[in-house]
């Protein structure tokens, strides 16, 4: 499919782009129509803000292979500033509006209307004054993103876009924050803004959102173009043929076999409902009911922002959220974690996605590092740490678990990602948990550590401890898994036990939608 | 030999710092023709610069936290004045006194501990507000100043301890076995924890390395032992000693001491790891509170009477010794060694100048130069360091 007729505003040939040992995008090709919402499709991790990077300079050139042509015309940018010169503008998937500043500065924010360095008020309010009516937000210009929802600072986002002299607009999920109402609002938009013969490139993981709104969608899977479909074509393009041409890649044998026994619940969950901490009318969990039992390891699917992380995070102690309520169940009888202390007592333990700022001290020693969520175990009456002990146990975890380090006294910030995420587990392994919540726990990590902390997960399960596995790679999940729950916009859609679970039935609950 | 560079250039910072102090040392025994390391001197460098140093031990713990305390000086002022009036006005026994005095310092930390930890306000602020508040107060209760206190509680800060075990020579016999029990505890520690670290396959720096560290300190423990030998060892030697020793240990082997550095190292990380990081926060300004009290009873004693106006700026010495001693501005690495050679090299700045006849505006201009330096030296070094 890859005979392009019309008018090409853009062209991306043979993108490929390397990080130091990774391809994260190989021979990628994209063509957009002067004037169409072009969709671009794929899992966490595919490659598609890679691509949306080079294409607006963040990643200059001469750092990538391959040819940008724009309006026919090969282009070389080497920052921001190049591509919006260019009339290429991009909407990040964060907000990056200063929240105490008026939007009117938001807007023209290190674009400012000034004349010799004074700012020009009358001029910067009058025209924010228009592009706020064009967007449709009927707000102040005085007013400051704090006092909006997010759909309103959307909005703001894309007026700040307009103010701009803009050909191409991409927006990076626009409305992965937004409820239903705000979101179909900015997809209304889009379809005003084509009709004015702008190019919009929508990146997006609401499948029923891209098929509503866009003419064409690209399909990126492992940093490769799969292929370009065309919703107005001959053959009619559901939301089921988008996710084949997504998650359309064979298992290799990258997961150690295991033998599960598994035994007696340990842990259950019932009408667990979280709520945003700041915007806190938004149910980011939604009456979430799930259980493990002890040796099995179960997995939680969700696309990015489906509340997973959320949930684990919230379960922990409170560590994230607001207005949480719902019942535990630790062995059948009901439990209370108000505190990550308490948590940590009912032998729970969390390994978070993001290790570098919230799972280790990487200023300190890889011994200090695995002792730390268990002290109580190495003291004395008065306080004191045992020393010796401490160091006999860190010595025998970085055997066991295979770090490689030196010696247990190297700073932990020196070691690799994979190392890092061994004295992550062996961390949290030395406090003796009954359940483990591992989140992303293989992220960034090399392909031969996968393989080690797959082994570890294992080793963990067959000791009868329950585990909780939460990935954005859905082979990852069925290779490891013996039950997995899909997530989608706060809710569990979906349980599918080993037998049953392939990468399409799983997409297909991950991408379900609230039904209203 | 090749190891031994190797291991001085990876612990360039801590021998470094300890290499500052005795370049300063020597630069200013030459320039003053001898006169800086005269016995009396010795003693009066110590007694003229406890207070920083034990208001240093604190501030090592606040600023490893992430914190700082700009109120110590007030607290100082204020707790000195408040027992000078318990003993002069009210006729309390000194022990009493002291006693009420440090209480006094655990509830004024406790004040300050609750704002930082429990309402997250800043602890710059807070501690700014409390060196207003409580420098107000002093002004308040004291006057300007309240003298008549008893002798025994001014020989805290200027007195010696009485030669018990008679003179060996023209020696104090007592001062001699404080100081062999000092050469013999620094040798033993050393000897264990290379024992324990030799036990468990870690790195050991060289042999060489060790018996030259242990000659050197042993020497120089020896010099100073017999210069104050030749008079007697000051009492306040003893409290800062003590105060150094204890909480060394606390910060290096107790469970409190490893939460400060884990939530100075990674707040989040630390709270996650089920750390209560308030609790935390909070008994560390407890325990500055604690000690801006000791500091104030040696002030106090020091001045022979209560002063309003006393402590002006100690918050900044004390703060200035740690960043020197190799505290890190963001948090979470510091030690109270680095920080007592850094309130050392200050106080040899100050008396050398002083010796000297530098004038005092110089003297502030030099030793804001030298702060600059060390802490500039620091982060520099530390870039090109810097892990990948």
């Amino acid at each position: 499919m890859t005979e392009v007729s019309g008018d090409l505003v853009l062209e991306m040939l043979g993108i490929t782009k390397e990080f130091p040992g990774v391809k994260a995008l190989q021979d990628v090709n994209l063509q957009v129509r002067r004037g169409e919402i072009h969709a671009i499709c794929g899992e966490n991790g595919a490659g598609k803000s890679t691509l949306m990077k080079v294409l607006s300079g963040v990643y200059p050139h001469g750092s990538y292979s391959g040819e940008i042509r724009l309006n026919g015309e090969a282009v070389e940018f080497r920052g921001i500033r190049d591509s919006e010169a260019r009339g290429i503008v991009i909407i990040h998937q964060e907000l990056a509006l200063i929240p105490q500043v008026s939007i009117a500065e938001n807007i023209f924010l290190g674009n400012e209307k000034a004349g010799a360095g004074v700012l020009d008020w009358n001029a910067t309010h009058r025209a924010a004054a228009d592009l706020l009516a064009r967007v449709g937000l009927k707000e102040n210009p005085g007013t400051t993103p704090s006092e909006l929802g997010v759909g309103k600072q959307q909005l703001v986002e894309i007026a700040k876009a307009l103010s701009k002299k803009v050909d191409v607009l991409i927006l990076d999920e626009p409305t992965a924050a937004l409820n239903d109402d705000d979101s179909e609002h900015l997809l209304q938009l889009l379809r005003e803004f084509r009709d004015q013969g702008m190019t919009c490139i929508i990146i997006s993981h609401k499948l029923g959102e891209i098929t509503s709104v866009a003419d064409r969608v690209t399909v990126i899977r492992d940093g490769r173009t799969i292929e370009t479909l065309d919703l107005h074509g001959a053959e009619p393009v559901t939301e089921d043929r988008i996710i084949r041409g997504m998650v359309g890649r064979s298992l290799e044998n990258r997961f150690p076999s295991r033998n599960a026994t598994i035994g007696q619940e340990v842990l259950r969950i019932e009408d667990w409902t979280v709520h945003h901490p700041v915007d806190t009318e938004r149910v980011v969990v939604d009456h979430a009911n799930l259980n493990v039992r002890a040796g099995e390891i179960v997995g939680l699917a969700g696309l990015m922002g489906a509340g997973r992380t959320e949930l684990a995070m919230s379960l922990f102690g409170r560590s994230w959220g607001t207005n949480i309520s719902g019942r535990v169940y630790k062995h059948g009888k009901e439990i209370q974690l108000r505190n990550v202390p308490e948590a940590i007592r009912h032998g729970l333990a969390y390994t978070t996605e993001d290790r570098k700022s919230l799972g280790l001290n990487l200023i300190q020693t890889i011994r200090e590092n695995i002792s730390s969520s268990a002290l109580g175990k190495l003291m004395d009456w008065m306080g004191v740490i045992r020393g010796e002990e401490e160091m006999t146990v860190a010595e025998r975890y970085r055997r066991d678990f295979g770090i490689k380090a030196p010696t247990v006294e190297s700073v932990v910030g020196k070691l690799s990602g994979g190392n890092q995420q061994k004295v992550v587990l062996s961390k949290w392994v030395f406090s003796d948990p009954d359940v483990l919540i591992l989140d992303e726990p293989t992220r960034g990590i090399d392909v031969g550590a996968k393989y080690e902390i797959y082994s570890l997960v294992n080793a963990l399960a067959e000791a009868g401890k329950a585990v909780i596995v939460i990935s954005s790679e859905l082979p990852e999940l069925i290779g490891v898994c013996d039950r997995v729950y899909a997530v989608s916009q706060g809710r569990i859609t979906g349980e599918v036990p080993r037998e049953r679970a392939t990468q399409e039935e799983l997409m297909r609950y991950m991408t379900m939608e609230k039904t209203r | 030999m090749n190891t031994v560079t190797e291991y001085l250039g990876r612990n360039a910072r801590q021998y470094g710092i300890v290499g500052a102090l005795l370049l300063i040392v020597l630069l200013f025994q030459w320039m003053t023709g001898g006169r800086l390391l005269l016995p009396d001197n010795i003693i009066s460098l110590i007694q003229q610069n406890a207070y920083v140093m034990i208001l240093a031990i604190g501030m090592v713990m606040v600023i490893v936290a992430g914190h700082i305390d700009l109120s110590v000086g007030s607290l100082v002022a204020f707790i000195g004045g408040a027992a000078a009036i318990m003993m002069a006005d009210w006729g309390w026994g000194w022990p009493a006194a002291i006693l009420v005095s440090l209480v006094l310092g655990l509830l004024i930390g406790a004040w300050q501990g609750f704002w930082v930890a429990y309402l997250g306000i800043p602890a710059f602020i807070v501690t700014l507000a409390g060196m207003l508040i409580f420098r107000g107060l002093a002004i308040v209760i004291v006057g300007e100043t309240k003298a008549g206190l008893p002798q025994e509680f001014i020989a805290i800060a200027g007195g010696e301890l009485p030669s018990v075990l008679g003179f060996a020579g023209a020696l104090d016999a007592l001062t001699l076995l404080i100081g062999v029990l000092g050469m013999a505890g620094f040798v033993f520690s050393q000897w264990r924890a290379r024992r324990g670290l030799i036990k468990h396959d870690l790195a050991v720096e060289p042999m060489g390395i060790f018996l030259a560290k242990n000659v050197v300190v042993v020497v120089l423990i020896g010099i100073l032992t017999y210069w104050i030998a030749l008079r007697a060892t000051p009492i306040v030697l003893l409290v800062v000693g003590g105060l150094v020793l204890l909480f060394t240990f606390v910060l290096s082997r107790t469970v409190f001491g490893r939460h400060i550095y884990a939530v100075g190292g990674n707040r989040h990380a630390a709270e996650l790891s089920g750390v209560r990081t308030r609790l935390t926060d909070f008994m560390i300004f407890v325990n500055m509170g604690l000690l801006s009290a000791v500091a104030a009873i040696v002030t106090t004693s020091r001045a022979g009477a209560g002063v309003a106006a006393a402590g002006q700026l100690y918050e900044l010495d004390a703060i200035a010794a740690c960043f020197i001693g190799g505290c890190a501005v963001r948090g979470g690495v510091g030690r109270i060694s680095g920080a007592m050679i850094g309130a050392l090299i200050m106080g040899v700045l100050n008396m050398g100048l002083s010796i000297l006849a530098v004038d005092a505006a110089w003297q502030q201009t030099i030793k804001g130069l030298v702060l600059l330096l060390a802490v500039a030296l620091d982060i520099v070094s530390k870039r090109r360091g810097a892990y990948a």
